[in-house]
């Protein structure tokens, strides 16, 4: 077993995990930090992406062990202080941008660096970031929309079939 | 303009809060005190004989409280089907058992041995590793013509081949079918495959089991579309629990699509094993394990054959099927092929004679059950398809054919046994022309071949049969439950409301659209309404959601006990204001006396009925909460005319969709916005059947598609921004709101519109192109063009 203490969502926390614990897993089980999900044991849909000093990682494929010292922000760190959604999930609210909620968070963490990293994306931009995120309900039309909403940008079709 | 929050308004989702903060509750969300793990442990070959399994090494691993096998299942009833299909020759289907684990032999690649329970996931885990089970290999059935042939491997040795029905359906139009086709002017015939899909909702299955010994109670969490239906089938069929001793409670669920309707496996076995042990007993799904045992989709093997006269219309169809149910009958696995797919093959057009012939064939692979549109996308594809075919075997445009054949008087009998209501199909296939900016086309693909590129459009229209009913009809038909929907509307005493519902949503959004009709019918705020679903304890016996049935069907039971909530408070009201019934109207939470400015608030009324001082004791009960069960008179029969326009690399043979147009007619709508989603949602399934999805099976019945490496799900870069429209909304005739359904129309619709579309591209680029099967992968679309251009030399 390896003792391990990290910030999470900027709280410290210790846990005693086996080398084989995953990030998720201890999110999920010792953390009881459920908005992570696992929708694969492959590494390819990205529902338990969390970030990691800041950097998007994919939670089923960094053991807990690894996360050690580090900064992890969860779907639970990412409303607005006073609990209020911020911009990307009212963007995501405004425009339909999830319906049965698995990917979501997934979705929300990695919209969250897309825009970090490129604050007017194009519809290609975000289409190409969101390769490692899976939704099986939403076609991705509304998950588009939303983060080019909270970027700033106009979301009619006109605007997003010109580019 | 619909009122804030009302019917008609694209209200946000409430759902969303909780789902956007990681604050949602899912099944493996739930951890129960003391809970331990259950591991299954897997089939790896498709059909085998169980010489022995040795669990004593594995029993002994740290932390292992029991290995179960079937043996520990004698007694209990098997996984029951519900429903039964009686063959041409009226003999009933052939219904192997289905046990809970493997009993002497296994049958596909997934089906379980063996069930190990432990204190942790990894001891489960581990001790599975110890497990000593040795399995004789024997040949296993996986083509299913092969599977219908003398001397085919058997998968049920007890039955009499792999052969579960023999299906007619007109059986009484069959040799006029048959007369017609060969005095047809015109017979345009394809054969085409419908591939095997997983259904892959983003969250596995979880099922956790849970027993009270003091009360003798089960709980069982699940993720399941339809918690009461799992409660009758487990509870009465299964492990012989009385329904008032089981809850089933099935909390938020992260997608459906038809593969959480059924009663699994794993769900009995949770709940009897947390009996057995005394200790809450939970499994959760991983991906991997997910593909071999969610129950498939689709997987048919289609001949028809359209029949034109010498003007072109349609004078008879016939279609031939082979139907894959997998190694066992799964819940509804019977009626896909059947009733939801025969009966759908008029589509928009007004053939006057229709046979459809289904077998249904035993494999050693899977089960397969409803998946997205269940029957109604098989039914769809071969139609549009063939229509295409035809047009372009006589030379006139696909649009004029589809619409000299349309059909145009309501209500319209078909020869397939349903009466469709309303529609309006040529309203439609304008607005989709509109839309897509059809007349630009050529100017579109004058470009692309400038580029090099063959550019393509594909239209489909298609006919959908939502909220199956009523239930004694469908009890004739084979069903083995009823097809109603339930709600109680509980008024508080201060004036709230909660909707206990029978529907379940697992990303539809009931719990805003059902509060705006709420809210809608009695004027009050929709933050007043609550909806609650999902848990047996908690809400009247209901069937639940699948086949787009959630409003018309749930929706409509909402209303009516909405109506008789109104009109007792109308009768309270009356007393209060000292007034005639009659003369009391509803409107914006405020009771009237017609014609006068005399009124009383919702608020007053409620509270009047839970503190009944000045109250009509003698005439009537306190208390303002009711219950309605709807059995719906028909089907609804939502329709829409699909197009899609794509660009392909004749140098490569890859596809790229450029463009997706669907315009829907669902009757009315009560939020447009979700509606429009849930069309997104639909138009990429389809999407990803055409274009890349496949359930791939090798000779020896190995799964070779078994997670998201080889298995090609659509992503964001895979589709395109979709244009949709539901504006020419012909209301349902037979329910109170008018609503037809929008759940499964975009699965249903787009298939064929890609595949229309594709080898569009193809014939104006010149290659002959008659048919390329599913998923229009690069290889086969450049193999089809390799085979045209040798044709052509
Ligand atoms: S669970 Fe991590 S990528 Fe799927
Ligand atoms: S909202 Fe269900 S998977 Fe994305």
């Amino acid at each position: 077993m390896n003792d391990i203490k990290m910030k999470v969502n900027g709280r410290e926390v210790t846990g005693s995990v086996e080398g084989r614990t995953l990030l998720v897993e201890f999110l999920r089980n010792d953390l009881r930090l459920t908005g992570t999900h696992v929708g694969c044991d492959t590494s390819q849909c990205g529902a338990c992406l969390v970030h990691v000093d800041g950097e998007v990682v994919k939670a089923c494929s960094m053991f807990a062990a690894e996360a050690d010292g580090r900064e992890v922000t969860t779907i639970e760190g990412m409303a607005n202080a006073d609990g209020s959604l911020n911009t990307i999930q009212q963007a995501f609210q405004d425009h339909h941008g999830l319906q049965c909620g698995f990917c979501t968070p997934g979705m929300v963490m990695a919209a969250t660096t897309l825009l970090r990293d490129n604050p007017k994306p194009s519809e290609t931009d975000i289409r190409e970031y969101l390769d490692g995120n899976i939704c099986r309900c939403t076609g991705y039309h509304n998950i588009v929309k939303a983060i080019m909403a909270a970027s700033g940008q106009e979301v009619d079709r006109a605007a997003l079939a010109a580019e | 303009m619909p009122k804030d929050g009302g019917i008609g308004d694209s209200t946000r989702r409430r759902e969303d809060i909780r789902f956007l903060t990681g604050a949602g509750r899912y099944s493996d969300d739930i951890n129960v005190h003391g809970q331990t793990y259950a591991h299954f442990v897997r089939s790896d070959v498709a059909h085998g004989r169980i010489r022995s399994i040795d669990v004593a090494g594995a029993e002994a691993m740290p932390g292992v409280l029991k290995v179960f096998t079937s043996k520990d299942f004698e007694g209990a009833g098997g996984v029951p089907c519900g429903w039964l299909i009686t063959s041409r020759d009226g003999t009933p289907m052939q219904e192997p058992k289905h046990p809970i684990l493997a009993e002497g032999k296994v049958r596909h690649v997934g089906d379980p041995i063996a069930v190990v329970v432990a204190e942790t996931k990894a001891q489960a885990r581990d001790a599975a590793d110890a497990l000593e089970i040795d399995i004789e290999m024997l040949d296993a059935a996986c083509d299913m013509k092969a599977a219908l042939e003398d001397g085919a491997p058997r998968v049920h040795d007890d039955l009499s081949s792999n052969l579960c029905y023999d299906w007619g359906f007109v059986e009484d139009n069959r040799e006029a079918v048959d007369e017609a086709i060969k005095a047809a002017a015109h017979v345009t015939t394809l054969e085409l495959v419908n591939n095997r899909l997983v259904a892959n909702p983003m969250e596995p299955r979880v099922a956790i089991g849970e027993y009270n010994p003091a009360t003798d109670e089960h709980t069982l969490y699940t993720t399941s579309q339809n918690p009461h239906v799992i409660r009758l089938l487990m509870g009465a069929f299964v492990l012989n629990i009385p329904e008032h001793k089981l809850r089933v409670v099935a909390p938020d669920v992260g997608g459906g699509f038809g593969t959480k309707i059924f009663h699994y496996a794993e769900e009995a076995f949770v709940t009897f094993a947390a009996k057995a042990l005394r200790r809450p007993v939970k499994w959760t799904s991983s991906r991997s394990e997910a593909f071999m045992s969610d129950a498939h989709g689709r997987d048919h093997v289609t001949k028809i054959e359209l029949a034109l006269d010498a003007d072109n219309n349609f004078t008879a169809l016939r279609t031939t099927t082979l139907a894959n149910m997998g190694a066992y009958l799964s819940t509804f696995a019977p009626s896909v092929p059947t009733w939801l797919h025969g009966t759908l093959m008029a589509g928009n057009y007004k053939t006057p004679l229709i046979y459809v012939n289904v077998k249904a064939v035993f494999t050693n692979t899977v089960p397969v059950d409803a998946y997205r549109g269940a029957g109604r996308p098989e039914a769809t594809f071969q139609l549009e398809r063939v229509v295409d075919k035809a047009a372009r075997e006589l030379g006139v445009s696909p649009v004029e054919l589809r619409r000299q054949n349309f059909i145009t008087a309501f209500p319209y009998a078909t020869p397939v046994a349903v009466e469709y209501d309303t529609g309006n199909y040529h309203a439609t296939m304008d607005k989709l022309l509109e839309l897509s900016d059809y007349s630009g086309f050529e100017t579109r693909a004058t470009d692309s071949k400038s580029r090099g590129k063959l550019r393509g459009f594909g239209i489909a229209h298609y006919i959908e049969a939502c909220g199956i009913a009523p239930s004694n009809l469908v009890g004739q038909l084979g069903a083995r439950a009823g097809l109603y929907e339930s709600a109680t509307v509980r008024v508080n005493a201060t004036g709230s409301i909660s909707v206990m519902t029978g529907s379940h949503s697992h990303g539809q959004g009931h719990e805003t659209t059902f509060a705006q009709v709420i809210s809608e019918m009695i004027g009050i705020d929709a933050s007043q309404v609550d909806i609650v679903h999902g848990d047996t304890a908690r809400t009247p016996m209901g069937m639940g959601t699948y086949g787009s049935r959630s409003i018309a069907v749930g929706g409509s039971a909402m209303v009516r006990a909405a109506e008789k909530v109104i009109a007792k408070a109308k009768r309270i009201a009356a007393h209060l204001m000292e007034a005639s019934e009659g003369d009391i109207e509803l409107k914006d939470g405020q009771f009237t006396i017609a014609g006068t400015d005399k009124s009383v608030a919702w608020g007053d009324v409620t509270l009047a009925a839970y503190v009944p001082h000045n109250y009509p004791l003698e005439e009537i009960e306190p208390g303002l909460e009711e219950t309605a069960f709807y059995d719906p008179a028909n089907f609804t029969y939502p329709s829409g005319g699909y197009g899609c326009e794509v660009e392909v690399d004749p140098e490569t043979g890859h596809v790229k969709v450029l463009a997706f147009t669907a315009a829907d007619d669902f009757g009315n709508v009560i939020n447009p916005m979700i509606v429009d989603g849930q069309v997104h949602g639909g138009v990429a399934q389809g999407i990803g059947q055409a274009m890349m999805e496949n359930c791939a099976y090798d000779a020896e019945g190995q799964l070779i598609s078994a997670s998201y490496m080889d298995y090609a799900m659509p992503r964001a870069g895979d589709v395109p921004m979709f244009t949709v429209d539901a504006s020419c909304a012909t209301p349902c005739t037979h329910n109170p709101l008018g609503v037809k359904g929008c759940g499964e129309a975009g699965a249903i619709g787009s298939p064929p519109a890609v595949v229309n579309a594709v080898i569009d591209a193809l014939q104006r680029g010149g290659y002959d192109v008659g048919h390329i099967d599913m998923p229009l992968i690069p290889s086969r679309v450049w193999q089809a063009i390799q085979d045209a251009t040798a044709a052509k030399r």
